[in-house]
């Protein structure tokens, strides 16, 4: 499989630029491995990172306009003629924009489309909920044979890249983060759709975490550790097919599990990792942290996400309590 | 052999005869389920006429990739579909008659399947134009010459899917991309003009940028012309096909009580023996 090496200069670089222009330098390193590659954009190739890919490729390039619902319907055509074919454009718009067309075309079908949602959770919160996307992972998770990625970082989106581009089946992959984004991965490492990374580990509390709450939730464990807890950091970069296993390992091990995520608490990461703990015997209760379910004001993002109590501090205190309660 | 074109019309003609008689029969079988005999009827001429003459495609080898691809976008209109695949040489008799039998390949929206000739999964309006841009593009990449046929009905041109895909066929000049609307006036619970007027229909199309041609959507010799006439302009072809829902049998012509219906055994005896009279007269 084409892959992408990972060095601390390129974590570097890609970590100042952001989620969205790493991708598509990405798919621009990738490309030259793909003489089947079409890349489709709805007036979102810039936002997409992909101006050089763009116009370097013209031939892999398709332009479809301000019109989501017909690019996941011409996404799907190419597909079904054995092209490769990736779409981009902002979350919202490339989830719930053309929900119905992923249902059919892209669940139902099956056609092996590579959805990428840009600039997802919070990110832009400036401009209003009408550009944060808090639903993505709930929505896409429960249309059935959709493969959903949420990876922790720069790093990752570039590994995650290079494996969706690999993956033969239908995929949403959610890009989170601002430019000089933490990063997580500043070595290689294996990444392989459906398996969790075990970043850190511990024996009093798990912490499960998704997107940039990954490396928030490292920090948290740093702080926990100060107050003589031991948390374990899982990086669950697949939302669907959930890592089951790694999930049962942790509930085996921990007093508590904790799921971070950037997203509504309602029916994301918190709710694929809770259908699983549910049927464990003996399980330890979850504390689901993420986003309010509900749509808040124009913020900054870091003001988002301090507000909803998804900082380090806030997850320490947060999981200190719950163990309190016990 | 080749066939003169007053004997591929009458070819046509009959083998549209013998799909009515198919239609009957699945609309029978599937008895309480219901069919969507209405918009199944009013297609019957159209697809005879493409899989039948225009459409470049070979039943022994349904995944040539050189082939035509026929695309239904209104996915209710299977019994026009079905039963033109089965005279077309991928479905057999036998076949047709698990018409919405539980499991049955022949659902009452298409579900695809390649190796008997049916493209895509349809039954959501407005989807299917879009899935033709996709076929079109990958033939352009690949440099082959098929042409794609996409049928839609007028009443799914009430939704903006449709004409996000119009617009884009035009932007790429995709000449070898045709849409048919099934211009029956009728849809789910009357007639179009009062639940959302279309008004010059192939008016829009042609500002769309298509090069449109209106057609009686049941006259095979208009049909075969409007589909094999020379394509200079490099646009997409749009035609618009003036038909009668529930076309061929007297009891359900122009009448929406067939959009989706029971058919009585009286219905289906009537229509069998005026089939039968029009057959022996072909």
């Amino acid at each position: 499989m084409p892959d992408i090496q990972i060095t601390k200069a390129k974590a570097n670089l890609w970590s100042k630029l952001g989620s969205r222009a790493t991708y598509g330098m990405a798919v621009l390193e990738l490309s030259k491995e793909y003489e089947d590659l079409v890349v489709l954009t709805a007036d979102t190739s810039t936002s997409a990172g992909l101006d050089r890919f763009r116009k370097s490729c013209p031939e892999k390039h398709v332009e479809v306009g301000i019109a989501e619902q017909n690019m996941v319907g011409i996404a799907a055509g190419l597909a079904s003629e054995g092209l490769r074919v990736l779409t981009s454009t902002f979350a919202p718009f490339q989830t719930m924009r053309c929900c119905e067309q992923i249902r059919v075309n892209l669940g139902y079908m099956q056609h092996p489309v590579r959805m990428v949602g840009l600039a997802s959770g919070v990110v832009l919160g400036p401009l209003g909920y009408t550009h944060c996307c808090v639903e993505d992972l709930s929505v896409m998770r429960s249309i059935p044979n959709i493969t959903v990625l949420s990876p922790a970082d720069c790093s990752e989106t570039a590994k995650a890249t290079a494996a969706v581009l690999a993956h033969d089946g239908p995929v949403y992959m959610r890009l989170t983060g601002a430019t000089n984004s933490p990063v997580v991965y500043a070595e290689d490492y294996d990444f392989e759709i459906g398996r969790a990374v075990r970043l850190r580990d511990g024996d009093d509390v798990t912490l499960i975490a998704t997107g940039m709450m990954v490396h928030e939730s490292l920090r948290a464990a740093d702080l926990l550790c100060e107050h003589g807890i031991d948390a374990a950091v899982l990086d669950m970069h697949t939302i669907k097919p959930i890592d089951r296993a790694a999930i049962a390992a942790a509930c085996r091990a921990s007093r508590l599990i904790v799921t971070v995520e950037e997203h509504n608490v309602v029916g994301g990461l918190g709710a694929a990792v809770a259908e699983v703990v549910a049927t464990l015997r003996g399980a330890p209760p979850q504390l689901v942290l993420g986003l309010p379910d509900s749509f808040g004001k124009p913020k900054d993002y870091a003001q988002i996400l301090a507000d909803a109590g998804l900082t380090a501090a806030s997850i320490c205190e947060k999981t200190r309590h719950a163990l309190q309660i016990q | 052999m080749t066939r003169s074109i007053e004997q591929t019309i009458r070819h046509i003609e009959e083998t549209a005869l013998r799909m009515r008689r198919h239609i009957l029969d699945m609309a029978l079988k599937a008895g309480s389920h219901a069919a969507h005999l209405g918009g199944g009827l009013s297609i019957v001429d159209i697809t005879a006429t493409l899989y039948g003459a225009v459409m470049q495609h070979d039943a022994t080898n349904p995944q040539w990739s050189e082939r035509d691809r026929f695309i239904l976008s209104k996915g209710h209109g299977v019994l026009g579909y079905y039963s033109a695949l089965a005279e077309a040489g991928y479905l057999s008799r036998e076949e047709l008659m698990t018409f919405e039998e539980p499991e049955t390949l022949l659902c009452g929206h298409p579900i695809m399947n390649r190796d008997k000739g049916i493209e895509f999964s349809n039954g959501s309006l407005g989807m299917g134009l879009s899935l033709g841009i996709g076929v079109a593009l990958a033939g352009r990449r690949r440099k082959l010459d098929y042409r794609t046929f996409v049928l839609m009905g007028d009443g799914e041109c009430n939704e903006g899917s449709v004409w996000e895909a119009a617009m884009a066929a035009a932007h790429y000049r995709l000449d070898h991309l045709v849409a048919i609307i099934d211009r029956n006036r009728l849809q789910q619970t009357g007639e179009g003009s009062t639940i959302m007027d279309l008004g010059d229909i192939a008016a829009k199309w042609r500002a769309f940028g298509w090069q449109t041609v209106e057609v009686d959507g049941h006259d095979i010799e208009a049909l075969l012309r409007a589909f094999t006439a020379a394509n200079a302009s490099g646009l997409p072809l749009a035609v618009v096909a003036d038909t009668v829902k529930g076309k061929g049998f007297a009891f359900s012509e122009n009448n929406n009580d067939w959009h989706h219906g029971v058919l009585t055994r009286n219905n289906y005896d009537a229509a069998v023996i005026a089939l039968e009279e029009a057959l022996s007269d072909a």
